[in-house]
Formats: structure tokens, C-alpha cells, sequence
């Protein structure tokens, strides 16, 4: 059995991550935004990391939602989503890539700039994802603290709220962090934008322990700059969660003009992100 | 008068949106910042150098000539474009980097629009020995080319930024994004009173000189508080600083000109309180020019210095309060002003600071027509000069650019 017991504080992706942990291994996660190339290769393309390539892929999928003003976002995912944009993507098709991974194995999240939610409205934001099956939503610049809103709505709606931490975070700041997520916590492993890293970060295990010091009762993900089955393996030793993003995006870079050929890579990195959290903990 | 609260909150609006990371060097700041202003070395380091090195206090001008074309008001001009550099934008510039030393920060960067703000953080870079960087929209750069050079030649480097729409809120993320990776050693120097708290506090406070300055200087000199403030608005730096202190003075009006553009209904504009709605952009919650999805939509004004899609969340709040009044001026208002007082009172203001002289034009007319007796007195801020801006008019007049006559040539 993992550490982590308390369902209520599990929520839904928490008990996921639970459940990868008890069979020895950290949950693979991986990241790609709606709308790029176009909504419906974005679908197929959120589907074909669950899969990898021969079944085994990502355990929860976090789907972004692009937005005009993405200030914590590198190059990689700033291009993609301009392009999801000037193609006219739109909030609620996150929903339809929420469907279509619900209909999978693994299980769908959103993440999001918080304008966004706001904009549609947080109580019908978080009816619309529980609707489509969604776990609950990542929010990277929203403070805890400072959200009754979306408290309130995700509770209404039985959503997963996850909330980031930081190397900069101070304890106090880790532990009100923490106590204000349900599912697990999102540790940026370094100070800066998302996008791959050609070595992991120091700060990561820094990180992890310092959450893990403040509050043992929720599983932490370590994000930002992983790319490889081998870094996976590497951090999903001590992380609960290993979160890809950029480096699978960066699989669809033909923009749609070679599809086949872009989910074939996307599957083969799927599957040994997927090999490399498996081998983490042997 | 004890806005924001201790979370950087103006009523609804305000806040720290931003991403984790940069929550510990805010908290940092708003404690840095508070020391700063209770330590009487700084305060007097500050005063020092706004006296000796910008010039100030800066003078209020009676605009005699131009009053003539306002109705019965009679127009006085808080003259912010005296400043070294040319604008308001100093005044918060010296007080933020005096402040990086004191945290013991080496560098800093800053986001610009029409290249003002660059240019004061460059300046003060020089003076102080910091190294510096400017984000500036690539557009932003090639209308504001001169501005680009300036900032050169005063040591800093200058980033075109390509991505989004390529103007001032582009250069705002990638500043953002900069200071997030570099925040050790690395001070965000924010122009405008946007962003997250503590800026809007902490740019108020060091822009508040103006209205500190000329309410003395009205009751002083002028025998009298002025019956209206104006100010022209797009993040509205020179307009808190302009509000401020005579916010407590409920017989002055005060009154905000947002960039109207073409006009509201065409959708190209900046009115951002006129016309936007509350939403978050840049780490506050304030309003926001925002589709239906809260996507940000592109703002539009031939003043680079007011072309931005959001506006300080104190200006949202005071709107909201009714204490203050935010009405739209149009491109061609605005430039009808700009020659107005260039041919009357022979002072080139900024485009900016000539939608605020618009404004106040417009409201002494219709002061005029529903009280003939009224003699109203409108105190507006000159926030800059318009040298930066001669190729604009230049372009917006149709002048060619060529000398009347030629006399002195051998035939």
C-alpha cells in the first residue's frame, strides 16, 4: 500500500497515483494542448499517448488550454498554442479531448491559465469538465489562497485542484499549498519557463523532500524539463508523479502536414517515458 | 486611503496571479519596500536625486491660450514632460532602482511600449550601475526606433519581442519569463501600476510626487484646489500619481482618458475600463480588453504608451467606487489636441498626455454649454513630451517634411 490513504485528499487523481505507487512504480503524466495541429489531431494525439505502442502509455493526461497570454511557457508549447489559437480553438473543445480520454485507460485532466476559467465561469467550467469525465485542473497561476471561487466550485463538482510549488516556495507557502490541493501537488523542478533540459534539475529531489517534509499525506509531481525515458526513470525514483510536456509536444512539430508519422513518435516516446517510470524504483 | 490590503487587493480587484515561482521574490519586494520607505536615508537618497538629477519639483503652467479653446475653464498643465527623459516615468524608475540596490540586485529589466519607460530604466541603469535589459514588442520597436538607439547608447540591451501580438503586453510576458528564470539577481522594474502586488502599490506610491507636488502648488500659487484633475490612461501610472492625493478632496473631480482609437465601435481601441470587462492579465485582476473565452484581445491607439489591453487595478477599483470618472479620446481628438497646444502654448506634448488635454478640452466645452457661468478649473497632466513622437505626427498631419522656401543658393 503507498503512503497515501486518505481519499478524500486523493480525490480522484490521487487515488490513481495511489494506485500506480502500489504497483511499485511513480504515475507517468503527460501534457499536450488542445487544438494543436488542428482540435482532432490534438484528440488523436492525446489518445496515442495513453497507448504508446503497445498499450502502455501516460496514466493521466493533463490537457492544456491555449491562451493569448501564456507568461510561464517556453517556446515549444508558446508556438503550438499561438497556432491552436489563430485556428480558432476554443475552451469547451478541452472538453471534447477530456471525452476522448475518459473513453481510455488513463484518466484526463485540464491545465489552464486561470483567465480562461473566469471567462467561461468557474461553477460551469467545473460542471462541464466533471461532465466530460475530467478529473480536475491544474492551475498554475492561481493562488491558493487567494480562490474561494474555485474552492467552492471544484468542491461542488467533486474536481481535483492542483496547485504548483517551487523552489522558492517558503515551508509555509509549501504547506498552505498542499493543504489547498485534492489529488497531488505540482513541483516546478527549476525556476523558469516549461520546455526540455538536456539534464534534470538539481532542485528536483530538493524540492520533492521539502513537500514531502511539510506534508506527507499527498503525492508530488515533479514537472518542467523532462524528456526522456531515462530522466523519467531518474526522477520517478523519488517523485510520485513525472510530468512530460514539451518534449511530447515537440513530437507534433510537422504541424499536422505529417500526422502518421508524428503519432508514430509520439507513441514511441510514450512508451519509453512509460518503460522509464517502470524501471524507476527497481 | 489604505488600499491596497495586505493581499494587494482594491476591492475586487488586484491580487498576485502569477506563477509560484515568483511569489517569494513579491513577498520579498513588498517587505523591501516598506523598509525602504520607512528608512529616512532612502527617502532622502530618492529626494536627492528627483531634485538634483530629474529636475524636480516640476512646475505647473497656466495655459492661457489654450484655455480659450476649452469654454470657460481655465487649463493648467502639471508639467511632467520637464522630467529628465521627458516623462513621468522617472519618478518611479529612480525609486525601484534605488530599491534593487538596497535588495542587493545586480540587474534589471523592464518591459516598454512606446520606449519611455526603456528609456528610464535605461537611465537610471547608467546611473546607478546596474545591468539592464529592455522587452520591447518588435512592432514597438520599429515605430519607436529612436527610442530603441537611446536606450543603446545608455548601455542597455534591447529584446525585440516576436512573440503574440508583438506589442507592449508580449514584452510584459517575456519579461515575466525572464524574471522567473533570473529572480536571484534580477529585479523587475514595471513601468505601469499593473502587474501583481505590490507593483500597483509600490509605482503608486513612488508616482504620487506628482499629485504631492501640485496640490501644494495649487493651494500655494493658485489660491485654490483645481475643480477637475485629468489624466490620461493606459496602465495609468501618471494618472494614480496625478489622483492620488487630492482623492480625499471630494470637490475635485477626477477624471481618466482612456485610448478610444477609431472609436469604441469599430473594435479598435485601448478604453479598457470604457469598454473591457473584469478579468486577470499580468498577475492582477482588473479589466481587460477579453473575448467571450477570456482570451486578451490586441488593443489599438496611435500612442504606443497607451496601447495595452488592461489598466492598473487601482483605476479598475476607483471606477468602480465612482470616485473617479474614465471616459474614451479618440486617435483623432487626441491629435487635434496635440497641434492645439503645440500652436498655442508652443509645448509638444506626448500623444499620451494629449488625450488627457483633450479630454479636459472637451469636458470645459461641455461644462460651458450646460453652465455658462461655471469658470471651472481643470488641472491635467502633462505626463510627457512629444519629441519621440514627431514622426508620428508627421505621418498623422501629412507633412512633407520639406522647408517653405529655399533662399540663399546661387542660381
Amino acid at each position: 500500500m503507498s503512503q497515501y490513504t486518505d481519499e478524500a485528499r486523493l480525490g480522484i487523481s490521487g487515488r490513481v497515483v495511489s494506485a500506480c505507487l502500489d504497483a511499485g512504480r511513480p504515475a507517468l503524466v503527460g501534457y499536450l494542448p488542445v487544438g494543436y495541429p488542428s482540435v482532432a489531431d490534438s484528440i488523436e494525439a492525446v489518445t496515442a499517448i495513453t497507448e504508446g505502442t503497445d498499450g502502455r502509455g501516460v496514466d493521466l493526461v493533463e490537457i492544456g488550454i491555449p491562451y493569448s497570454d501564456p507568461l510561464m511557457d517556453g517556446l515549444v508549447i508558446q508556438h503550438a498554442t499561438a497556432k491552436a489559437r489563430a485556428r480558432g480553438v476554443r475552451t469547451a473543445d478541452a472538453f471534447r479531448a477530456v471525452e476522448a480520454v475518459a473513453a481510455t485507460s488513463a484518466t484526463p485532466m485540464v491545465m489552464t491559465y486561470w483567465n480562461l476559467i473566469e471567462a467561461y465561469g468557474p461553477d460551469r467550467f467545473a460542471r462541464d469538465l466533471a461532465a466530460a469525465g475530467g478529473a480536475g485542473v491544474i492551475t498554475p497561476d492561481l493562488p491558493p489562497d487567494d480562490c474561494p471561487e474555485w474552492i467552492e466550485a471544484s468542491d461542488a463538482h467533486g474536481l481535483d485542484r492542483v496547485f504548483l510549488i517551487a523552489p522558492s516556495s517558503t515551508d509555509e507557502r509549501i504547506a498552505l499549498t498542499m493543504r489547498s490541493c485534492r489529488g497531488w501537488v505540482y513541483a516546478s523542478s527549476v525556476m523558469g519557463v516549461t520546455g526540455a533540459r538536456a539534464a534534470t534539475s538539481d532542485a528536483a529531489p530538493v524540492i520533492v523532500s521539502r513537500a514531502r517534509s511539510v506534508d506527507q499525506g499527498l503525492p508530488v509531481g515533479i514537472g518542467l524539463g523532462v524528456s526522456t525515458g531515462d530522466q523519467a526513470a531518474e526522477i520517478g525514483a523519488y517523485a510520485d508523479l513525472v510530468i512530460v510536456g514539451s518534449a511530447l509536444l515537440k513530437c507534433l512539430d510537422s504541424d499536422g502536414a505529417d500526422l502518421p508519422g508524428d503519432l508514430r513518435r509520439l507513441r514511441t516516446l510514450a512508451a519509453d517515458l512509460a518503460a522509464g517510470v517502470d524501471r524507476a524504483r527497481l | 486611503m489604505s488600499v491596497p490590503d495586505a493581499t494587494g487587493h482594491f476591492g475586487r480587484f488586484g491580487g498576485r496571479f502569477v506563477p509560484e515561482a515568483l511569489q517569494a521574490a513579491l513577498s520579498e519586494l513588498t517587505v523591501a519596500f516598506e523598509e525602504a520607505m520607512a528608512d529616512p536615508e532612502y527617502r532622502a537618497e530618492l529626494a536627492r536625486l528627483q531634485r538634483d538629477y530629474s529636475g524636480r519639483p516640476t512646475p505647473i503652467t497656466v495655459a492661457e491660450n489654450f484655455s480659450a479653446h476649452c469654454g470657460n475653464a481655465r487649463v493648467l498643465l502639471k508639467r511632467e514632460d520637464l522630467n529628465h527623459t521627458g516623462a513621468h516615468k522617472i519618478n518611479n524608475v529612480l525609486g525601484q532602482a534605488l530599491l534593487t540596490k538596497r535588495m542587493g540586485k545586480t540587474r534589471v529589466i523592464a518591459e516598454t511600449g512606446a520606449g519611455q519607460h526603456g528609456v528610464a530604466t535605461a537611465t537610471a541603469a547608467a546611473l546607478l550601475g546596474l545591468e539592464c535589459r529592455i522587452y520591447m514588442g518588435e512592432v514597438d520597436t520599429k515605430r519607436q526606433a529612436l527610442n530603441v538607439a537611446r536606450m543603446q547608447l545608455l548601455g542597455a540591451e534591447v529584446y525585440a519581442v516576436a512573440a503574440g501580438s508583438r506589442t507592449l503586453k508580449d514584452a510584459m510576458n517575456e519579461a515575466m519569463r525572464d524574471w522567473v528564470t533570473t529572480v536571484d539577481q534580477t529585479h523587475y522594474l514595471i513601468g505601469t501600476v499593473g502587474g501583481p502586488h505590490p507593483f500597483p502599490y509600490l509605482v503608486r506610491e513612488l508616482q504620487r510626487v506628482i499629485s504631492t507636488e501640485a496640490r501644494q502648488q495649487m493651494l500655494d500659487d493658485h489660491g485654490a484646489l483645481p475643480d477637475y484633475v485629468a489624466a490620461c490612461v493606459g496602465g495609468g501610472s501618471n494618472a494614480i500619481g496625478m489622483f492620488y492625493d487630492f482623492i480625499p478632496d471630494e470637490s475635485v473631480k477626477l477624471y481618466g482618458f482612456e485610448a478610444e482609437g477609431e472609436g469604441v465601435a469599430t473594435g479598435r481601441h485601448a478604453a479598457t475600463i470604457v469598454a473591457g470587462s473584469p478579468g486577470v492579465l499580468h498577475g492582477a485582476r482588473t479589466m481587460v480588453l477579453q473575448d467571450e473565452d477570456g482570451q486578451t484581445i490586441e488593443s489599438h491607439s496611435i500612442s504606443a504608451g497607451l496601447d495595452y489591453p488592461g489598466v492598473g487595478p487601482e483605476h479598475a477599483w476607483l471606477a468602480d467606487t465612482g470616485r473617479a470618472v474614465y471616459q474614451g479620446v479618440t486617435d483623432a481628438e487626441a491629435m487635434d489636441a496635440f497641434k492645439l497646444l503645440t500652436r498655442t502654448e508652443g509645448i509638444i506634448p506626448a500623444i499620451e498626455s494629449a488625450h488627457a488635454l483633450a479630454g479636459a478640452r472637451r469636458l470645459g466645452l461641455q461644462i460651458a454649454a450646460e453652465d455658462p457661468e461655471a469658470r471651472p478649473t481643470i488641472l491635467v497632466c502633462l505626463s510627457g513630451r512629444g519629441d519621440k513622437d514627431v514622426a508620428t505626427a508627421f505621418e498623422y498631419f501629412g507633412l512633407p517634411g520639406v522647408p517653405d522656401k529655399t533662399v540663399g543658393g546661387m542660381a
